[in-house]
């Protein structure tokens, strides 16, 4: 028994070292003097000064992380909204036409993704600018919400439902106090991969920005030609120190928590209903 | 349900403490307001420098937005969609031709030019802008190989057809470009590069299959970065790829074959969606300066067709004949026509195949 | 006949959601099927899909592309899987999938310029197994680096949805089969396996469909040995201009994905028998 869990531990560890290692070479190389992520030559802070002296690129990170928390919070309700719409269809085949159509986006490159909307908002004469690429990003990150909240709800004990309805509660209570809180997990990764989403698309941001607004991900892709600096290595090194941050500030309060409630209930721990 | 409010409260504190940011940001670079004192600028990734952009605004009173893009047809799809209000923006050669058949350029008013006599005549009057009636250079450059001396010796590679020797076996990267890869088969073969026969076309792509052997990937922008950590030991590649990855590593060098090879421009265009031309105007002429011209080439590291800029570059990169080539050779450049849509895409479907005939 | 307070509840549903349908989903599949059917001029033409079906360039792209597909999502899942069940016994585990979803963060492909630098002949991962004495070994521009450059973007949105599902399972549940004498591995295999399988698909949809039409790695990892789907439908989106083809294409991927959800269908209605 013993043993096996060792041997667990140590496939988690491996795993951990494997996803990080890209991550580590980055960071490193923010702090390289030399111009590019390879041939070390010395111990530098100067890329994180240029990082600092560069209002625009401050600018578009500003941008970009609104347009994700937005994006993936909005997504995130209209695809629980369109999950619990699915599963409450009965009709087998009904069913199988909106999750085709909800995959849709899933499926299409980018690309076409980003011609299709910028036809979209200028037949509609929209403005390209914020606005659009927001628009733009709840749609992509929808059908990927609704991928992770529907196996949540048909792991749904249906008594559960039943016999709350047994009891009189109305929608609202039904929705608030039995189904959210049973698929909130599933909200919550599909949130976190709307934010991923979000904070890596390239070419469908390219063809609905437009009147100077613009994220990470298209300045980074349109520097390539030139090559990409190590500031943008600096960016990401900063960026990852706070996500890193925020994670482990989580950590300290989720296990004092635990611990203040150590007594007793099962009702206890409040991490296990995140994610 | 008390874990879903939390996080939903803390994500809108978030968004509200970023919108205030961005406000504040917005104020200070002075792009978020929508005043006439503006110039919108859609250019490549960093291919300005910065420092530039600040000078220009002291110096007219301009504010600049300077948006990006990574390719020319998506910087086409984007400026002919409408939509947007680009000001100035930076297509190459063939890309230009399109873009003026199309209606999609403005024409450059000359008497409001006052730098336009500081450029090379011979960076001038392009096949693709007859009296530059559209466009003024911003950077131009050539095709050529780019070999690591660690692995090849110099007089191995002087000549396209040097890279079919047996002996580059897996040794060679090709930049992911159907007109690229198809103008050195057709300059093999004494054709040239805007050739529109189809046997000719069949016959450089034949050729270029023969190649396959020694191709070890088909790449893009990244080359630069393959050849300076040695991963391959040749690559056929763009002169100012070829530029910074050589600043990177000391053991590679560039060759512009001397049989023929592409000459490609960057030229700086008033597309129809321009709203603020006395703004754009000013830039044009800010660009043409030969200080200002210098210091965006030492920049970016891309030669400059600013002949007055040329006392102002270091002496290094000024003599270097990789970068700014002789007469002779420049005799043999070609630049790309506009293929028009049905060769464009027979090109791109020899292409295709011929990426297709791996293994 | 549905009662009058589910026709409600359907009806909030329905109206974010249906906007969202309408407007960005099927708006641009009529502009698709549309352009895929006719001529630059707009004249209505099979001529694309003629193109598309007589040319074995372009099927055995699509090969190509839904075996490296088939083959990435089987990479992932087997190494997700495990890990996956591990993250589930650990306490904190909430804190430790965090750790996992962090890396998604940092730009794609800043991350993938980052495996160039591993695994370059004169690399990291070069210069450490160096140290053994082996020779610099060609690790780029091959399917294994392919393959696990592709697998590491795609883990966390196979572990996310598998962890979950994992998470629901009763730990009584287990308990109780252990106590009717099965083994960890018969447990594993008959009560952990069976309940996790809805996290399982989900997780196996969100990783094989993008992974159809997957190019920038193709170029960059792949030195564009395998060409995709993605690739062409990139190349005559934006080079050739030709959104004609390029819009076939993408119908074809669209037909290609209706399949794979067709033939998972059976499993699904079964499931949700039982659940009534």
């Amino acid at each position: 028994m013993m043993k096996k869990i060792k041997w667990g531990n140590l496939y988690l560890w491996l795993m951990f070292v494997v996803l990080y290692l890209p991550i580590i070479f980055l960071i490193t190389y923010s702090f390289n003097a030399g111009k590019v992520m390879q041939g070390w030559s010395g111990f530098s802070l100067k890329h994180y000064g240029e990082l600092f002296a560069d209002t625009r690129i401050l600018e578009i990170v500003v941008n970009t992380f609104l347009v994700a928390l937005l994006s993936s919070l909005l997504s995130s309700v209209i695809g629980t909204a369109g999950a619990l719409y699915i599963y409450n269809i009965k009709h087998a085949l009904t069913k199988n036409v909106f999750l085709s159509l909800n995959n849709i986006l899933l499926v299409s490159p980018d690309v076409i993704i980003g011609a299709a909307f910028l036809i979209l908002f200028t037949v509609m004469g929209f403005s390209l600018g914020f606005t659009s690429v927001l628009l733009s990003h709840i749609a992509f990150s929808i059908p990927i919400v609704v991928l992770m909240v529907l196996p949540r709800l048909q792991e749904m004990n249906r008594s559960l439902v039943a016999s709350a309805k047994d009891l009189g509660a109305n929608n609202w209570q039904m929705l608030t106090r039995v189904i959210l809180p049973v698929i909130s997990p599933g909200i919550f990764a599909g949130f976190f991969m709307a934010f991923t989403y979000s904070l890596d698309d390239f070419a469908v941001t390219f063809f609905v920005t437009g009147n100077g607004f613009s994220t990470l991900s298209v300045e980074i892709y349109s520097r390539a030609r030139q090559g990409v600096s190590l500031e943008i290595n600096a960016l990401s090194a900063m960026m990852f120190m706070v996500s890193l941050a925020l994670v482990l500030i989580y950590y300290v309060i989720s296990t004092r928590a635990a611990k203040s409630k150590k007594q007793g209930t099962r009702l206890v721990l409040p991490a296990s209903e995140g994610l | 349900m008390k874990k879903l409010i939390t996080g939903i409260s803390a994500i809108l504190v978030l968004v509200v403490l970023l919108f205030g940011t961005q406000r504040y940001l917005a104020s200070q670079t002075g792009t978020g307001e929508s005043s006439d004192k503006v110039l919108n600028l859609y250019n490549w990734g960093d291919y300005l420098d910065p420092d530039l952009i600040t000078k220009f605004t002291k110096e007219t009173g301009y504010k600049v937005s300077y948006e990006t893009f990574d390719s020319n047809e998506a910087m086409y799809t984007k400026i002919k969609q409408g939509g947007t209000s680009y000001d100035l923006t930076v297509p190459s050669d063939y890309m230009i031709k399109k873009m003026k058949r199309e209606n999609l350029l403005l024409p450059l008013d000359h008497s409001k030019l006052t730098g336009i006599n500081n450029y090379d005549t011979r960076f001038m009057n392009q096949t693709f802008d007859k009296n530059n009636k559209y466009s003024l250079p911003y950077f131009w450059g050539t095709l050529g190989i780019i070999y690591n001396d660690k692995y090849v010796k110099p007089q191995d590679v002087q000549h396209w057809d040097d890279l079919w020797a047996p002996k580059f076996k897996n040794q060679i990267m090709l930049v992911d470009s159907a007109r690229d890869a198809l103008a050195m088969a057709l300059i093999t073969q004494n054709k040239s590069v805007n050739d529109k026969s189809t046997a000719d076309l069949a016959a450089a792509q034949a050729k270029l299959t023969t190649l396959m052997p020694n191709i070890k990937a088909i790449i893009a922008d990244e080359i630069k970065m393959y050849m300076a950590q040695n991963e391959a030991a040749i690559a056929v590649t763009y002169s100012g790829e070829a530029s910074q990855a050589m600043g990177n590593n000391s053991h590679l060098h560039y060759v512009v074959p001397s049989e023929g090879s592409n000459l490609w421009f960057d030229n700086i265009v008033m597309p129809k969606t321009a709203k603020h031309k006395a703004a754009a105007y000013a830039f044009l002429n800010f660009m043409s300066e030969p200080k200002n011209a210098a210091q965006n080439a030492t920049y970016v590291g891309y030669a400059t067709p600013n002949k007055r800029a040329m006392p102002f570059l270091s002496e290094a990169v000024r003599h270097d004949k990789q970068f700014y080539p002789d007469k002779k050779t420049l005799d043999n450049l070609q630049v790309y026509d506009d293929l028009g849509q049905r060769w464009t895409e027979k090109y791109n479907d020899a292409f295709l195949e011929f990426k297709m005939s791996q293994r | 006949m549905m009662p009058k307070s589910k026709r409600q509840r359907q009806f909030f549903y329905i109206i974010p959601y249906g906007i969202w349908l309408v407007l960005f989903v099927i708006a641009p599949l009529v502009l698709l099927v549309f352009q895929s059917l006719t001529t630059p001029t707009g004249h209505f033409t099979l001529h694309n899909y003629a193109i598309y079906f007589a040319s074995g360039t372009y099927l055995r792209m699509t090969f190509n592309s839904v075996w490296y597909a088939f083959l990435i999502t089987v990479v992932t899942l087997i190494v997700s899987y495990p890990m996956a069940y591990l993250l589930n016994q650990l306490k904190q585990k909430q804190f430790w999938l965090l750790l996992i979803i962090l890396p998604t963060w940092i730009n794609l492909l800043l991350k993938t310029y980052a495996f160039i630098g591993l695994l370059s002949k004169s690399g990291t991962v070069n210069n450490f197994i160096g140290l053994w004495g082996v020779v610099p070994q060609q690790l780029l521009f091959s399917d294994w680096s392919f393959l696990l450059v592709a697998a590491y973007i795609e883990i966390p949105f196979m572990i996310l949805p598998i962890f979950n599902s994992l998470a629901e399972i009763n730990p009584r549940l287990e308990q109780a089969s252990r106590d009717l004498g099965a083994n960890r591995w018969q447990t594993l295999r008959r009560v952990i396996v069976p309940l996790s399988m809805p996290g399982v698909k989900a997780g196996i949809q969100a990783v094989f469909i993008p992974s159809l039409s997957l190019f920038m790695i193709t170029r960059l990892i792949g030195g564009n040995r395998v060409i995709t789907l993605g690739t062409a439908i990139e190349e005559h989106f934006l080079v050739t201009q030709n959104w004609q083809l390029g819009s076939t294409i993408g119908v074809v991927l669209i037909v290609a994905m209706v399949i794979t959800m067709i033939l998972t269908r059976d499993r699904a209605r079964r499931s949700a028998r039982k659940g009534r």
